[in-house]
């Protein structure tokens, strides 16, 4: 039970902190100051999040591993910055590269909406500090299904450029939508468990609320339009795109030049 | 009434301490000088932003990312306050940001100087952000109104930017042999550049003298300088690291730190923009906003489509 709630941990930790890591690109170079700050303030946000998950899990990882073994005490930081990709189980989506702001803004939308009824359900969980981080977070991640579904909006419903630029995103990102609600091995287990979400059974209530944004954006339904469009899986299960290498290599290089080291 | 009369009236304010507010009558040189003044202000929270922004993807530990992520929203927060202190007077924000682009407006010198490693972002928050206090504090006390009352509110924000910074090279100067050292080379780096964001010598600076008069500036270039160099010379003792001067020494009689002389030529090449990131820092920015443009531009359109079906829906 305690290594599948230290995976299923590590995979809601990974999604946090790889979406923070890419919206804090952003910061200093947004379209406009009350956008970049927005931005940032939902990097910010999921950093948060990523931290109170990586704390719990270097919590269980210390007692299943450290007791037999001997190996090095986890922290939130051994667990961010020394793990290789292999062992990042973020969704693919999440790593995606920025783009232009309408990739950055749709692929928010499509992450916060999943991760909304996610956190939703997460609050019942069996595990209550699980139940607790979902609880707490669900403010946070309200905002951000909010943020983004304007900004979907204003950019299907704006000017044409927007529009085409909001369609681009969509045949970019739509590829990796399909992993979210396709559970890896250590989510049927915490489903079985109990302190799980069942992801499949949030792809319904994920295609509504999608449907009714684009809905309001004058756009078709990307659900009925893209029956029988491959989609690309791996990230739960870490294998990745080429894109996190990088991500992780940037990320880790103060950790890895200097090891233990405390900053 | 006679302008002056009215220029009276103002005088009289200044005098009492009664602030000017955007509605009061105001000589065109004193709007003038606010404008230039607060959208370089504002121009400096913005660029601000990019030299540290540099180190926010590699920050070395979560806590210390999520530290620096927040502070530089700050510094957009600032920037955004100072914008609206600046639109008081009359510009609108787009202009203002057109004059940064054309390079008609100026912004901070420090700005320009690259951060090579994450000593630099400790010594940023206590140097350079250390000396910004001092010239904001003062600032909360300035005449106009709007851009005292925008200085109370960044000001607050500040002190906590510089205690961050220190708590960055206090971690480093307790830290292994190379933190010790990343953090004396950080300091060795920034001392010299801080001590000009200053500004030239009281005798050469040319906006001083009526500044002072309409109590827009409180404290001249050199006495905030040494209030700073006093500071900081006490500050270091505590990280075990030296500032690179060896003519810093205390003196009994003036109750002051003596210090060396500032290299003006570096400091007048970098106000001319000749300072080793002046073109990549109004790049970044220049990009930003251009690649920016279709998105305001979508907004604006959008906004204006749901008022005009909102119109229809009340007709
Ligand atoms: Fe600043
Ligand atoms: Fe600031
Ligand atoms: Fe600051």
């Amino acid at each position: 039970m305690n290594e599948t709630l230290y995976n299923y941990t590590l995979h809601l930790a990974d999604n946090a902190l790889i979406l923070a890591q890419r919206n804090s690109e952003w910061c200093g170079h947004g379209p406009v100051l009350e956008q970049d700050i927005a931005i940032t303030n939902i990097s910010l946000d999921l950093i948060g999040q990523a931290r109170s998950l990586y704390q719990y899990a270097a919590e269980l990882s210390n007692n299943i591993f450290s007791s037999t073994t001997g190996a090095r005490t986890a922290t939130e930081d051994t667990l961010a910055y020394l793990r290789e990709g292999r062992a990042y189980k973020n969704c693919l989506l999440v790593e995606q590269p920025n783009g232009d702001w309408a990739q950055t803004i749709l692929r928010q939308f499509f992450f916060s909406t999943c991760q909304f009824f996610l956190y939703q359900r997460l609050q019942r969980s069996a595990d209550s500090t699980l139940a607790a981080i979902a609880e707490k977070s669900l403010k946070e991640v309200t905002y951000h299904v909010r943020w983004s579904s304007e900004w979907v909006i204003r950019l299907g419903d704006g000017t044409e450029e927007s529009r085409n630029r909001l369609l681009n995103a969509l045949d970019d990102l739509w590829p990796f939508t399909g992993e979210m609600f396709t559970p890896a091995g250590y989510e049927t287990d915490a489903v079985n468990l109990g302190f799980g979400v069942d992801v499949k059974a949030i792809k319904p209530l994920w295609e509504q609320r999608v449907n009714e944004i684009f809905a309001e954006a004058t756009l078709s339904s990307p659900i009925t339009g893209s029956e029988g469009v491959w989609m690309q899986s791996g990230g739960k299960e870490g294998v990745h795109t080429e894109q996190l290498g990088f991500i992780l290599a940037e990320m880790q290089s103060m950790q890895r030049t200097f090891p233990g080291c405390e900053w | 009434m006679s302008v002056q009369e009215l220029e009276k009236i103002f005088l009289n304010k200044i005098e009492q301490e009664v602030k000017i507010e955007p509605k009061d009558w105001m000589p065109d040189a004193y709007r003038k000088t606010l404008i230039r003044q607060i959208s370089q202000h504002a121009h400096s929270e913005i660029v601000g932003m990019l030299p540290e922004g540099n180190w926010i993807s590699r920050a070395p530990s979560l806590k210390r990312k999520a530290i620096l992520l927040a502070k530089v929203q700050d510094e957009a927060g600032h920037g955004l306050y100072l914008y609206s202190a600046a639109e008081t007077l009359g510009t609108t924000r787009e202009q203002t940001i057109l004059d940064l682009h054309s390079g008609k407006a100026k912004y901070s010198s420090i700005f320009n100087y690259p951060t090579l490693t994450w000593g630099d972002i400790g010594a940023i928050g206590w140097l350079v952000d250390g000396a910004a206090i001092l010239n904001q504090v003062m600032l909360c006390r300035t005449s106009y109104g709007p851009y005292a009352r925008a200085m109370v509110r960044i000001c607050k924000e500040e002190s906590f930017h510089q205690r961050q910074g220190f708590d960055i090279l206090m971690a480093l100067s307790k830290g292994s042999p190379e933190q010790r050292e990343m953090c004396q080379d950080a300091i060795n780096r920034w001392w010299w550049p801080s001590l000009m964001m200053f500004g030239p010598h009281d005798g050469e600076s040319t906006h001083s003298e009526q500044s002072t008069l309409w109590k827009i500036k409180r404290m001249s270039n050199d006495e905030l300088r040494q209030k700073f160099v006093d500071m900081i010379a006490e500050q270091v003792k505590v990280l075990n690291m030296t500032l690179p001067d060896d003519k810093l020494k205390w003196n009994e009689t003036t109750k002051h730190y003596d210090f060396g002389e500032i290299n003006w030529t570096e400091f007048w090449n970098v106000v001319k923009g000749n300072g080793p990131c002046n073109k990549q820092r109004l790049d970044a920015r220049r990009k930003a906003w251009d690649e920016g443009a279709w998105v305001r531009e979508a907004a604006s359109a959008h906004a204006a489509k749901r008022k005009m079906r909102e119109e229809k829906k009340i007709a």
